[in-house]
């Protein structure tokens, strides 16, 4: 297993107010899945991906992540985690404008304190696995917003993590960039890469191979994509005669 | 991760930190040197103003140099009782035979001499000076002066014991007197006295401070010449080295005292004067207020730290996502405290930098304002280290409070962050 939680629950204060945002989640996930976590706004997916990604710590229960708990790490071996286990990709890609999307890529292996040497080649393969060789002196407002969100997973994939996170990576791209991206998760599954990814657009969450609904804090259904309610949805109509790439 | 890596990461981390606040700064050019303007008018000013102390101390003590720091003064004077007694002159002045067996009992005194000044004219030929310096010197006069005589002989034993009526001048009487390029032999008038010049003696060093400030006419002759009860005379001395000068001055104490037969509770009757003494005071001064003055201006870098606090606090907010991003990713909170403190400290230094060009800049000016006379003013390499360290140490603290803030910014708080 590389993702085991067990009685997850999260509470947040607001006053005098107790807030309960996870309420016992249990969940594993194994190595080279592809899962897509759904649910209305307030359900707790945040929360629960914010858990995943070792940003925040549950109010109780144990994650093992990868063989570790992480419930019990401070600060600083936390984000040992996060360098070295987790690859996120955002919605709007938190690409430093400053530096080009080769130095974009690299940032994970200067906190991994990685040699220039390694650093350098490591982030050019990667790079490459996106197939934006051709782009890497570019800073992203020299690039599209389906290049930025490739640079964005190169960057997730450059330290070779356990598991790659996706927070709506999808949501600021229109649709013909939405499904490249999502044919380069695909390719990332099927090299063996396990991603999890949150979304609220079932047309986004039928790529992925077990789609797991949250409600109320809790896993409301976990089931394979084929048992789910999205693989019941048309194929999307192809998209003539609209411009493919909207201008950033 | 091997042994060496380990040790090399952290500096791979600082010199990261270093590029990146390199490029901040860059990016922020405007911004940056409004920001570090209160550090480089604070360094500016402080390096000037040492340097211009530096360079007064400097041209004071060369001219107390010139002056001589070895010599020692021996004046009669009235013992200050407190009380209002009048001294007769014929009891305190120094008798010719006063300092006879000085050298044998001072043995911190290299040499001395017994001046015996007075004014009068001079004349050769049609050509009158008067008010002219007359100076009884002993031989031993030009070591303790250290003015040699360029042409001709100085006076012999026996000019002195036989008071012959011989007489050294300087190049200005010479000049004055319309006398040849080599006026040894010439008779010349001291008053009515016909006397025969010998040589010629070296002129003064150049010194504004002392000597009156004069280039004047001088005539030198033997002491046992010019020397008359009524006119009494001083002795200048000269201690083996400046750094004797303290016991060469109880010895000749102890010595006077013994000659004029002192009783242990009686005050001396006579004053000593040591230059080195002045010297040194003047150094303690200067220095007091070269720290003073540093001080005062020194408070300007406080002011100027409260700048670069301010554009820290700015540059965490609006970089609060790129520091959840960099958390994202595993930078630790170590990793961006260093990042803003390394951030704060280089904005310093380069302030510090381009106020040390400044302080050179002004110390160039004060250099080439001939009234001032800073001619020696520079800023020694003390005032350079220390505007460096204080600007690093005003970057430390001041920066420290923001890129604390940095550290502590919660991620997922900080990546929501518009």
């Amino acid at each position: 297993m590389v993702i085991r939680l067990r009685n997850i629950t999260k509470v947040y204060r607001v006053g005098a107010e107790r807030i309960a945002a996870l309420n016992g989640v249990n969940l594993d996930v194994d190595r080279n899945e592809y899962v897509a976590v759904m649910g209305a706004s307030g359900s707790g997916k945040s929360t629960l991906m914010n858990i995943l990604g070792c940003l925040d710590r549950p109010t109780g229960g144990t994650y093992e992540l990868d063989g570790r708990l992480t419930t019990s790490m401070g600060a600083a071996a936390l984000a040992h985690v996060r360098n070295e286990r987790i690859g996120f990709v955002f919605q709007s890609f938190e690409l430093l404008p400053r530096l080009t999307a080769l130095k974009n890529v690299e940032l994970p292996l200067i906190y991994a304190r990685a040699g220039w040497f390694s650093r350098r080649a490591r982030a050019k393969k990667a790079i490459e696995t996106v197939g934006l060789s051709d782009r890497m002196r570019h800073r992203p407002n020299q690039l599209s917003g389906g290049q930025r969100q490739r640079v964005a997973i190169a960057r997730a994939l450059v330290a070779r993590p356990a598991i790659l996170l996706a927070d709506e990576p999808t949501g600021n791209l229109d649709s013909r960039t939405s499904e490249e991206i999502l044919a380069l998760f695909n390719q990332l599954h099927r090299s063996g890469q396990t991603i999890i990814m949150v979304t609220h657009e079932p047309d986004v969450a039928r790529h992925a191979k077990r789609i797991i609904r949250m409600k109320d804090g809790r896993v409301h259904s976990d089931l394979p994509v084929e048992e789910d309610p999205v693989s019941e949805l048309p194929a999307p109509a192809p998209l003539a005669g609209i411009p493919l790439e909207v201008p950033a | 991760m091997n042994p060496l890596q380990l040790l090399i990461a952290p500096v791979v981390l600082i010199y990261q930190s270093v590029f990146l606040a390199l490029g901040q700064v860059w990016a922020n050019k405007v911004r940056s040197i409004l920001t570090t303007i209160g550090i480089i008018i604070g360094v500016a000013s402080v390096t000037a103003v040492i340097a211009a102390l530096t360079g007064m101390k400097q041209s004071v003590l060369t001219q107390f140099e010139s002056f001589g720091t070895n010599k020692i003064f021996v004046l009669p004077y009235p013992p200050d009782t407190g009380k209002r007694v009048v001294w007769r002159w014929a009891d305190l002045r120094f008798h010719q035979h006063d300092f006879d067996e000085l050298l044998e009992h001072c043995p911190s005194v290299a040499t001395f001499t017994r001046n015996c000044d007075y004014t009068s004219s001079i004349s050769y030929g049609t050509h009158t000076e008067s008010n002219v310096d007359i100076a009884g010197i002993d031989p031993q006069w030009h070591q303790v002066e250290n003015r040699s005589v360029i042409l001709g002989r100085p006076f012999s034993l026996i000019d002195n014991e036989h008071a012959r009526a011989v007489c050294l001048i300087n190049k200005i009487a010479q000049d004055r007197l319309g006398l040849d390029t080599d006026p040894t032999g010439e008779a010349i008038m001291i008053g009515d006295r016909r006397f025969i010049v010998v040589g010629v003696v070296e002129s003064r060093a150049e010194s504004s401070m002392f000597g009156n400030g004069r280039s004047d006419a001088e005539v030198f002759i033997p002491f046992n010449t010019a020397y008359t009860p009524d006119n009494g005379f001083v002795v200048v001395a000269a201690s083996k080295s400046p750094d004797v000068s303290d016991e060469a001055q109880a010895e000749i104490t102890f010595y006077l005292r013994h000659r004029h037969h002192l009783r242990v509770d009686q005050p001396d009757n006579f004053r000593i004067q040591v230059v080195q003494k002045f010297v040194d005071e003047f150094k303690s001064v200067a220095s007091a207020i070269t720290m003073v003055a540093g001080g005062i201006v020194g408070i300007s870098l406080l002011v100027g730290g409260v700048g670069i606090m301010n554009i820290m606090l700015v540059s965490v907010s609006e970089r609060t996502r790129e520091i959840g991003l960099r958390k994202a990713v595993g930078a630790r909170p170590s990793a961006i405290l260093l990042q803003f403190l390394i951030e704060a400290m280089v904005l310093c230094l380069l302030g510090g930098m381009a106020g040390l060009l400044g302080g050179e800049g002004i110390t160039a000016i004060l250099k080439s304002i001939p009234q001032a006379k800073l001619e020696q003013a520079s800023i020694p390499g003390w005032a350079i280290a220390l505007s460096f360290g204080f600007a690093a140490a005003v970057g430390l603290l001041f920066g420290m409070f923001p890129a604390i803030k940095a550290a502590r910014l919660d991620p997922i708080e900080a990546l929501r962050h518009e």
